[in-house]
């Protein structure tokens, strides 16, 4: 092990199928070479956050240090280098995500905003008393309350898809509960307290079929794989920038053109208009009409380098590998007697959830933590998940590219101190 | 300071074993739940007072060691003592928990709380030590609302 730096591996083997020099990625992170109580850090939370690549943080740097402007508005160099530099990243992420128009990319605050926008403006405007939302059995708070608080109001009906015991969604239950009462399918793409990916395409088409729009919650999903927002067919996708290797505060939601156009605002001030007088406003043009205020700016071409960077590493290769680490860990985690893994469908991204027969997940954390290992322990923002499967709580390890088998090994040896303690 | 085995003292591994008072106390006149929303820790706490004083203390609930040591001792400190006793050492558990009272010094008679003295060099865990203590808290004040820790 090299001094001063965290977990590195043989290239040969971290490299695997999917071709990342995971050891030289890993340079472009400064925050995994640190100690944590006197052991190199193992960041396994990643579910909850990524961390920053130095590109992304030498960005806002220097856009604070030489760009700072506010934009849309001034007339000056600087504003209008800020500007340029703003839409240039509603660009990058037209591309990222595969959109058709880059006048669909509305930045807002994360994933929670994208959906809170979608349930207020779209909600509020189509649905009516009787009208029914469907979500999954999965779903973040995130994904659950805005349209609790959209169905107080409009005396509309929530419907939940129910998934079996690997964390799988029914889909004949899903299609019973289509009906011309739906208004609106709102579903996670990858589920963060299971891992599951959920067949969403599929679940687009039948929806379709009826006529009935599509949200998607991406935030577990858009760090972890390609997305293609025309081939999913999808009509809102929302996804957050601090998981994505970019800064806090930031994020997408994708609408299309016709739903985002027939849509009122959000919230009202400034950009959001074109015409304003006490008698009547006229509202901006689409993505403008739902970005009132100045936006964070920072924050969004902070993110333009993230997704730089994850394009640069490929997020095939990304998907393969965190893929391959799934599996190790997995099998790995499956040697500890008392353990289970919770979350165990066929197809799952990054996130593993377990329990340990006799320990808390939250003891399990803090031991954890004493070995240098960050994960996560709790209910993960799900608690009807973690009603569903009997358990008040997990502990997650989620990983990203950077992570190494040995990092996993780390994880199962810290897992094994937990036993020790609780005999 | 920060060693594992001062939070995890083997007192606090043999209560969450086998907690003590782990029933609901049928003939009590005092309840109330209390909540962890971050972690989803949840107790409920039973006190039957008679005459201004504790007779009897139970709970109930799931949680994580810490919690389920930190009840389990509460209830068997808390049996016979009068209410302005508890809610003395409440506020000496309190101190203690964030590091302001030291159970080390003779002054201050903690007994088997003391062994609660680690966590607060893990500030994440203040709060599993002391919900026990605020919903017990709630239940003395006859107040039975539900505690939550946030």
């Amino acid at each position: 092990m090299k001094p001063g730096h965290g977990v590195t591996a043989p290239r040969e083997w971290q490299r695997g199928r999917s071709g990342l020099d995971v050891a030289r990625i890993r340079e472009d992170f400064p925050i995994l070479k640190q100690q944590v109580h006197g052991k190199p850090l193992v960041y396994l939370d990643n579910a909850a956050t990524g961390q920053k690549p130095q590109v992304v943080i030498d960005t806002l740097n220097r856009y604070y240090s030489t760009e700072n402007a506010n934009i849309h508005r001034g007339i000056h160099f600087l504003s209008e280098l800020a500007t340029v530099e703003y839409e240039e990243t509603r660009n990058k992420v037209k591309r990222f995500l595969n959109a058709n128009d880059s006048q669909e990319i509305v930045f807002v605050r994360g994933t929670t905003e994208g959906i809170n926008l979608v349930a207020h403006s779209y909600g509020r405007r189509f649905f009516k008393e009787g009208d029914e939302v469907v979500i999954s059995a999965m779903e973040h708070h995130s994904n659950i309350v805005p349209w609790q608080m959209l169905c107080e109001q409009v005396g509309a009906k929530l419907r939940v898809i129910p998934m079996n015991h690997d964390g799988e969604l029914l889909l004949d239950e899903y299609e019973r509960l289509l009906s011309e009462k739906t208004k609106l399918v709102s579903v996670a793409h990858v589920s963060n307290a299971l891992g599951t990916v959920n067949p969403i395409r599929h679940m687009i088409e039948l929806a379709h079929r009826r006529n009935i729009p599509v949200l998607v919650d991406g935030a577990q999903a858009a760090p972890h794989m390609k997305v293609d927002v025309q081939e999913l067919d999808c009509d809102f996708y929302a996804f957050s920038g601090h998981k994505l290797f970019g800064p806090t505060g930031i994020g997408i939601l994708y609408g299309r053109a016709r739903y985002l156009k027939a849509m009122p605002p959000y919230q009202g001030g400034g950009d959001m208009i074109s015409l304003v007088t006490f008698e009547k406003t006229h509202y901006n043009v689409i993505p403008f009409k739902f970005e009132a205020g100045t936006p964070h700016i920072a924050g969004v071409i902070g993110l333009g380098a993230a997704i730089d960077y994850l394009s640069g590493i490929g997020l095939d290769a990304v998907a393969a590998y965190e893929g391959e680490l799934l599996q190790y860990a997995t099998a790995q985690l499956l040697t500890i007697q008392g353990l289970r893994i919770i979350g165990r469908a066929k197809e799952k991204a990054s996130v593993l959830s377990f329990v340990l027969d006799g320990a808390h997940p939250h003891d399990i954390g803090t031991i954890l933590d004493q070995e240098g290992v960050a994960i996560r322990a709790g209910h993960h923002c799900a608690m009807p998940v973690m009603q569903r499967f009997g358990v008040p709580a997990t502990a997650r390890a989620s990983f990203a590219f950077y992570n190494t088998r040995e990092e996993v090994d780390l994880l199962v040896r810290a897992v094994q101190k937990v036993r020790k303690v609780f005999g | 300071m920060t060693d594992l085995s001062e939070l995890y003292q083997e007192v606090i591994l043999d209560h969450n074993r086998s907690p003590r008072n782990f029933r609901r106390l049928k003939d009590a006149n005092r309840t109330a739940d209390g909540y962890n929303p971050l972690c989803g820790d949840k107790v409920t706490i039973y006190v039957k007072v008679e005459d201004d004083v504790i007779k009897e203390i139970s709970f109930e609930g799931s949680g994580c060691a810490i919690s389920k040591a930190s009840a389990s001792i509460m209830t068997d400190s808390l049996k016979g003592k009068s209410m302005a006793e508890a809610e003395a050492l409440f506020d000496k558990v309190h101190k203690m928990l964030k590091g302001e009272l030291n159970p080390g010094d003779d002054s201050h008679d903690f007994g088997k709380l003391a062994v609660l003295s680690g966590v607060c060099h893990f500030p994440a865990r203040v709060k599993c030590a002391s919900l026990s203590w605020h919903t017990l808290r709630t239940a003395l004040k006859g107040e039975g609302e539900i505690t939550s820790t946030e």
